[in-house]
This record gives structure tokens, sequence and C-alpha cells, in this order.
């Protein structure tokens, strides 16, 4: 059976614009949360978000491109242009149904549709704009990089909320599985307009605390919530054979094991979703439990959500029985991009034998089992980590991330 | 992929303009009768196109109850009511499902589109406000903000655990998460996966965004022959909404309970034109190659093949595209096999129709029937198949292919076949 | 008068401008294509220009255009034929 790996790596994070950049914010344990500031937040509950500041998007892409954008696609266009770069894969050079794309989305080009709703409202139908015949909807980052870097294989787009960003590989690996030598994947979001964080307000999960270090707190006795973010990963996942016979420049490390599965209806006493994710993740890629060098935390935020997956990776992996982690802490909770980023940032912790803290958390909750990586960077040699990621309504994902051979 | 496992569709549930149930809508379009009108959701007086293809669909008639209606996009209702319908249609109760062997995958292009403008125009106060009220915010709005709500709202009726996805990918949306469906079966994923699609579109937003790319016909004096497939004087597509849930079953799963199986799933492909957002190119290649590689899986020649159920939304562009990649998919034998578009009938619905035209592919290998073109009295002399005028067939079907391009340059086919049919 | 200028800005606007290419020269017979405009875009200016300057743009009418100057030849002749 063919084995995934990735070759290339895009990233676009409210803590770093290029995978370098990230990571040594990242292992820095820095955090991009701040009061947003793109619209005026002030009369909102929640008005703090991971936000990307400094992306020139009339620097990054071509001028025809930007009225038709979405911030979305704008980030995935630049990081798949990374992507490709990181890899050395020039896709002209390849027969065009050998490569293919997946992406995740959750809310779509959402600013730009609340930019067009109102121009639909207050200036009637022939003011909205051509390009949102696609601009917004959820295929858009699929449909985009297709076109602009000549991919004809299988594309796709994935929703799943929180776990897009790993079902949009899992995605990928099946495809690669299937025959197609390379898949480009990941997931962007980026819902920084007001619509897009009322919407996520009534759900109650959205911290309310004002203090960019205190809100978004997982694992903590106290925690109040999430904060969103936006960004996310996009990278080259490719046939590990293929990759060798076209002299890929680096393998970053294998996508191992993926498993996705859906929560029982709440009170039915079954087992968590995530629990069967990451066994059947693990079993997927043949490792056990004290395999796994570390676990990058859904990191849910809110009380509920934490004690649910503190207890999955207790029972899992025993009491502090392997390093857990949650650099999103840094950058806010990605929706479709986390799984993304999260994944890169494994395999960069493989590589340089460094496990990211998660940052505004001084005390791991005295309810909670879990072996948190708090305050600096831990160096240890890590070979393979698991990656968690769920969304709401009960979907949750596992990917396995293992040092290349 | 062991190639062991197969892929069977032992149930079946329809929504569809003009016949809610399977039932009434197999037999709404075989007799060749349309669906479409002029807008009645809204007035679509403001608008280029003013008609549409819409489901006269009580949610309450269906076994909705209050919580769900208030709580339920109209795609969301459209898809459980349609997968109760095929539950019931396979025999099986929720009860019967191993929910970690069940999964579910719907496809959907553009999610919860009418509560999110509805909701949009409170919170904005009629777009008067950038920075919307929050204090007008209903307790679901995150249903709506993210569509995975549609696929969740099936796998909690099912109560499935396993693998549950939206498969976004534009209007080819339905064919893909039945396709995706399959692999899920055929990797041991999953057992049994409830998979369709669902759309409900029918909003001021979707009919201006379409407007402004001249996609939709503005055929307002002639609703119920707007939609015009291959005919000279077609001028684009009608909107529509609708869904369609099918029960997937491996085969042997299937065989071994006794149940009835409409047709198997023999092969799918998708591709990418790598082109253009919206503009297909008149050469229809990578149309051609997916149908080639979904031939190629079910080991059936082109000449099997008894229907394909095209896309056939009317632009100008599109019956050129598909024409041209039938012609070089199939061969000669393009010219030798009745292509018909329901979308005459039932309007486009977006990332459902995939679905309902798969449902359709499924009807005809049980039934034995062969669906029309509605509308096509003036053949387009560039089109020269055959592309069954006005009137049903009663033909056997052993083999029915099922294509579709959507936006973003998806392109997609699907074989259905009778199991008999296929190479052991 | 509609002018070349009155149809470049537009264009900026609604379909953005690359770097490589310059709608300050004298590309009143470039072809679109080569200038990187495809159908939407010219739709969407079109639209564009039906609203600001009130030209009625209807259906059909822009399948000849292929050029800037085409495109300002149309307007000002269904400007004409409006008034």
């Amino acid at each position: 059976m063919n084995t995934a790996v990735v070759t290339g790596i895009g990233v676009t994070a409210p803590t770093g614009l290029g995978t370098d950049a990230y990571w040594a914010a990242t292992t820095a344990g820095s955090t991009a949360i701040r009061p947003v500031d793109r619209f005026d937040a002030g009369s909102y509950p929640a008005r703090l978000a991971g936000v990307i500041t400094d992306f020139d998007e009339r620097a990054l892409l071509p001028g025809r491109l930007i009225p038709q954008t979405d911030r979305i696609t704008q980030f995935a266009l630049v990081a798949t242009q990374w992507a490709l770069t990181d890899a050395g894969l020039d896709p002209s050079a390849h027969s065009d149904f050998d490569l293919g794309v997946v992406t995740a989305a959750s809310a779509g080009g959402f600013e730009y549709g609340q930019r067009e709703l109102q121009k639909l409202y207050t200036e009637g139908p022939q003011a909205v704009s051509a390009y949102m015949s696609f601009s917004w909807f959820y295929a858009v980052n699929t449909g985009q990089l297709s076109i602009r870097h000549g991919l004809r294989g299988p594309a796709a787009a994935v929703v799943t909320d929180g776990a897009g960003g790993l079902d949009a590989l899992g995605h990928a690996r099946r495809q690669i599985r299937q025959g197609t030598p390379a898949v480009l994947s990941g997931g962007m979001e980026s819902a920084m307009c007001p619509m897009g964080l009322v919407s996520q307000l009534p759900g109650g999960e959205l911290s309310t605390v004002d203090d960019p270090a205190r809100a978004y707190r997982p694992f903590a006795d106290d925690a109040t919530g999430y904060v969103p973010g936006e960004g996310g990963a996009i990278l080259l996942v490719e046939d590990a054979a293929a990759a060798r016979r076209r002299g890929a420049p680096r393998i970053h490390g294998e996508i191992a094991g993926y498993a996705s599965t859906f929560d029982a209806r709440p009170g039915s006493g079954r087992e968590p979703g995530l629990a069967r994710a990451a066994a059947l993740a693990l079993d997927d890629a043949d490792v056990l439990p004290d395999d796994v060098d570390v676990v990058f935390a859904d990191a849910a935020g809110t009380l509920a959500g934490d004690q649910v997956e503190a207890q999955v990776l207790a029972k899992l992996f025993g009491p502090r029985g392997v390093p857990v982690t949650a650099p999103k802490t840094g950058t806010g909770r990605l929706n479709s991009g986390a799984g993304a980023l999260d994944v890169v940032t494994a395999l960069l912790a493989i590589r340089d034998g460094v496990i990211p803290p998660t940052v505004n958390v001084e005390r791991v909750g005295r309810r909670y089992e879990i072996d948190l990586v708090l305050g600096e960077a831990r160096r240890t040699p890590v070979r393979t980590a698991l990656v968690l990621a769920r969304g709401k309504g009960g979907f949750n994902a596992a990917v396995v991330v293992r040092a290349a051979t | 992929m062991t190639l062991t496992r197969r892929v069977a569709i032992t149930g079946i549930g329809v929504v569809a303009p003009g016949g809610i149930g399977t039932r009434a809508f197999w037999d709404r379009i075989l007799a060749g009768r349309t669906a479409t009108r002029r807008v009645t959701f809204f007035d679509p007086a403001p608008f280029r196109s003013q008609v549409a293809a819409e489901c006269d669909f009580d949610p309450a008639e269906h076994g909705l109850t209050p919580q769900q209606i208030r709580r339920m996009d109209r795609a969301a209702q459209f898809a459980v009511v349609c997968t109760r319908e095929s539950l019931a249609d396979a025999g099986l109760t929720a009860t019967d499902l191993v929910p970690e062997r069940t999964a579910v995958t719907i496809g959907s292009a553009v999610g919860c589109t009418i509560k999110l403008e509805a909701e949009y125009l409170v919170l904005s106060d009629g777009g008067r406000q950038w920075t919307v009220d929050h204090r007008y915010a209903v307790p679901h709005l995150y249903d709506y903000y993210v569509p995975s709500s549609l696929a969740a709202e099936v796998a909690w009726e099912v109560g499935a655990e396993g693998p549950v996805s939206l498969v976004s990918d534009g209007c080819t949306a339905g064919i893909d998460a039945l396709g995706y469906a399959r692999e899920l079966i055929l990797d041991g994923s999953a057992d049994v996966v409830v998979a369709g699609a669902t759309e409900a579109p029918i909003a001021p937003i979707t009919v201006a965004c379409f407007d402004a790319i001249r996609a939709t016909t503005n055929n307002n004096d002639d609703p119920e022959h707007a939609l015009r497939p291959y005919d000279r004087s077609r001028n684009g597509f009608v909107l529509g909404e609708g869904a369609a849930v099918l029960i997937l079953e491996e085969l042997g799963h299937a065989r071994r309970r006794g149940a009835k199986v409409y047709a198997e799933i023999a092969g799918f492909a998708t591709r990418a034109n790598a082109y253009h957002m919206t503009g297909l190119k008149a050469d229809g290649r990578e149309l051609a190659e997916a149908v080639r590689v979904a031939l190629d899986q079910s080991r059936l020649a082109p000449e099997r093949i008894g229907w394909v159920s095209s896309h056939g939304t009317a632009t100008k562009q599109n019956d050129k595209h598909e024409t041209a990649a039938l012609k070089r998919s199939l061969g000669a034998h393009a010219y030798a096999t009745p292509v018909s578009s329901i979308k005459s009938m039932i309007g486009h619905s977006l990332g459902a129709i995939g679905a309902i035209e798969t449902a359709a592919c499924a009807l005809a290998i049980d039934t034995g029937a062969i669906p029309p073109t509605a509308n096509l009295h003036d053949q387009d002399p560039e089109l020269d198949l055959d592309y069954v005028p006005l009137s049903a067939r009663e033909r056997r079907v052993d083999v029915a292919l099922n294509i579709g391009s959507g936006f973003g340059g998806f392109q997609s086919a699907m074989v259905l076949a009778r199991p008999e049919a296929v190479a052991a | 008068m509609f002018t070349i200028e009155d149809l470049t800005r537009v264009m900026r606007e609604c379909a953005g401008e690359d770097d490589g290419v310059s709608l300050d020269g004298d590309i009143a017979t470039v072809p679109f294509d080569d200038l990187g405009y495809d159908s939407l875009a010219l739709l969407e200016t079109a639209s564009r220009i039906e609203r600001e300057y009130g030209v009625p743009l209807p259906d059909g009418v822009l399948a000849d255009v292929r050029t800037p100057a085409d495109f300002v030849r149309l307007v000002n002749e269904q400007s004409a034929v409006a008034a």
C-alpha cells in the first residue's frame, strides 16, 4: 500500500507567515491573540481573535485575483506557493491528472459573503458581484488552487468544522493509496467579520474574557472558552515512492495513520468518539500508545470539552502518560485550519526534537491527569505524534504523524 | 482496497420539485412533467431570472417536530426526511445499524443559505449595520455558519458513529458524496453509509449571483419550459432545490439480510478541469477522463451503458462540453446511448442534483425506464446525440452513467449497474 | 462620452490589475485575453458601468467585445440608443 508523506509545507498563521517564522514564534511560546481590529467588536461580549497581521496580499498575489478572493483564498494561494516551493515541485513538469487537491473549509469566504449580502440589501441585486458565484462557497480554495497550478487529479472540499483540517489530510492519503501520486491538502479559515464572530456567540463556547493572556486556557481549572483565529496550512502530500523518484528535496514525515468518528447522541453513555478516533488512528499506523512521543490536543478550552479530551488521553496513555500540548493557544482555534497547522507543527517537532509549549496556562487543572507542556518548549526526541481535532456537533478526527524512514 | 467488497444501493429517499418521495419523483419525471415555475419564495421582480424549481414541502407534514423545524435550515429538513424514507425503504431502523460501522456522507454546495441570509437580514437590520447586532442572534446560528451540521443532523437521525462528513464539491457534491461513501465501504471503514446530498438555495443572494454571471435562464415568460437542455434556444439553468439520500451497503451485508438491491455503484471518479471557476472548455477532456476511469473500475465497456444521466444544465457551454466529453470517452457508442437531463424537469439543485440523478439511475435500472429531456423541440444541430426528447422510454437498463460538472472545475462520473452485469 | 480612461478605472476597481500588465499604456486594441481579463471580469465591469453611468448593457451585447476599444464603442453606442 502506498505510503503518504509530506514533502512541502506552507503556513499562514497569526503567529507567523511562512514556516520558519511560525515555528520560531511557536517554540518561543508567542501569542498573537489580541483585540479584533479588523472591525469594531467593541459591543460584543467576545472581542479577541488570533489575527494575521502584515499580510500584504497586493505584494504576494496577482492584482486580478484580489477582487475575486476572500482572505481564506488569499491565504491558501500564498501558502500553496510556499508549499510547492518547499517541495521543489513544479506542477507543469508532471502529468496534470497526477496532481490532486483536497481542502477543508468551515465558514468559507464569509467576510466576502457578508459584504455581498450587504450590497444586495442596500444597493439591490445588480450590485452583487459576478465573483460571488464562487468566492465564498466551501469549495473555493480547492477550485482556485486547482486552477492556479493546473491540478487536474481528484479534487474535493470537506466540511467537518474543526475536524476538517485532519479530514482533508485523511482524504488526501486515501487518494494517494488509490493511485494519485501527489495531493495538495490543508485547511484555511478566516471569518474575521462581524457576522463571523457573532455566529459563534450563541453557542456559548467563546471566551468572553477580555485579557488576551487569560481568555483561551484549555485544561486550566477555570477555563472560560476559546478564542477564534484565522489562517491554517497547506501541505503537499505525496506517495513516498513517487517523491523519491522525482528527487523531492525533503520528506518532512509520514501521515502514518488516520481515523474519523462521530459522537454518540449525548446522554447515551457510550464512549466518546474521540477515544475511538485516537485508538483507530494508532491502530491504522500500527503504533502502540507507548510509541507516541507527543499529543497535539484539540484543546476545546471549555470545561466540558477539556474534560472529555483529558479523560480520553488519560485512559489511552495512562495518567500523565504522554506529553500533551496545544500551541493553538497562541493562535486561537483556527477551525478548518487547525488540524492542518497542528500536523505541520508535529512535523517540525519531529524534525527538531522540540515540543512547543501551551501558552497562557500556568497550571493544569487538578482534575486533568495530563502532562501538559507549559512555559517553555521541551527538548526531547520526537518520532511519533498524535494529532486530535474535533468539530461542533460531534466530529472527531485523529492523525498519526511519524518521522520519515 | 479489497476487490471482494462491493457497494449496493438498498434504499432511496427523495425530496424533489413536483414530487416529495421517491415514487412521486420518479412518476413525475417519467411523465416528462416539469416542475419549474415563477419563484414564490420571495418577490422575484427585481431579479433577472425569476423562475425556480421549488419543492412544495411542509416539514410538519413529513414528521419533523416543532423543535427540529425551528432548529434546522430547509436543507437539513430535506436531508432528514429523505434519510427516513431511505432507511425505511431499505427495511432498516436505526437499531439495526452498528453505530461504529455506520458512516454518513452528505453533499451540499452552498449549505444553509436560506437561514444564513434570513439571520443576516435581522442581525444587520436590513443590511444597514456592518457591525451586526448580536443580541438578535438565534440559538443555532452556528449550525448555519458551518454546514457540517447538515451531515450531523443525518448522523443523529440514524445514530451513526463512523466517519461523518459534509462533502462540498460544488455542483458535483451529490455524486461525490456517494463516491466517497463507496470508498468508505470498499476500504472497510464502514459497512453501511447513509449517503446523499441536499440543497435549498432559492434565496435572493443565490439568485443575484447567478444573475450576475448570466448562468440562469431569463425565460421568465414561460416558466414551465424555461430549462431547455440541448435545444437551440437554451439560455441557462433554472435554480432548483431538493435532496436525495441513499442507503449504501456492502453487497454481501445486503444479501445476507435479504435486502432489495436497486443497483451497484460499480465505478466512480472525479477530476478537475483547472480552467476557470465557472467556465468550461469545449473539449471536455477532464470529464472524459473521469468517465474513462469510472468505467475502468466497473470493468464495463461503453457499449453496455443503457442510459446517461447528463449534467444538462442548458447553458450554451455545458451542453457542448459534456457532449464532447461523452464522445471522447464513449467513442462511437456515444451516438447509440440515450442521454437525458432530468434537470429539464426538476431544475438544477446545485450540490444536491448529483445525488438525485444517481437515485434516478438506480431507479432506471430497477424499473426499466429512461426519463426524457423535457422542453427539447429544436435540437441544436451542433449537438448530435440521442437526448431522449420529451418522452420517457421503457427499456431494460443494466448500466447507467451519471456525469456532472461543478463550479470550481469539478468533473465527476459514476457508473451504476445491475450486480449481475458487473464482471465478478 | 465614455472614454478608455473611464473603462480602465472601472476595470481596475472591479477586476483588479496584474503587475505585469499596465492599463495605462496604449491598450485600446489589446485583446482582453492578453490583458488577463476573462468573461467574468467583463460581466462585472459591464454591471458596474450600467449602474454608475446608467447605460443599459443587455444580455448578448458583450459577445463581440474583444478589446477595450470595442467596449468603449459599445458603451457609447448603447448610451446613444438609451438617450
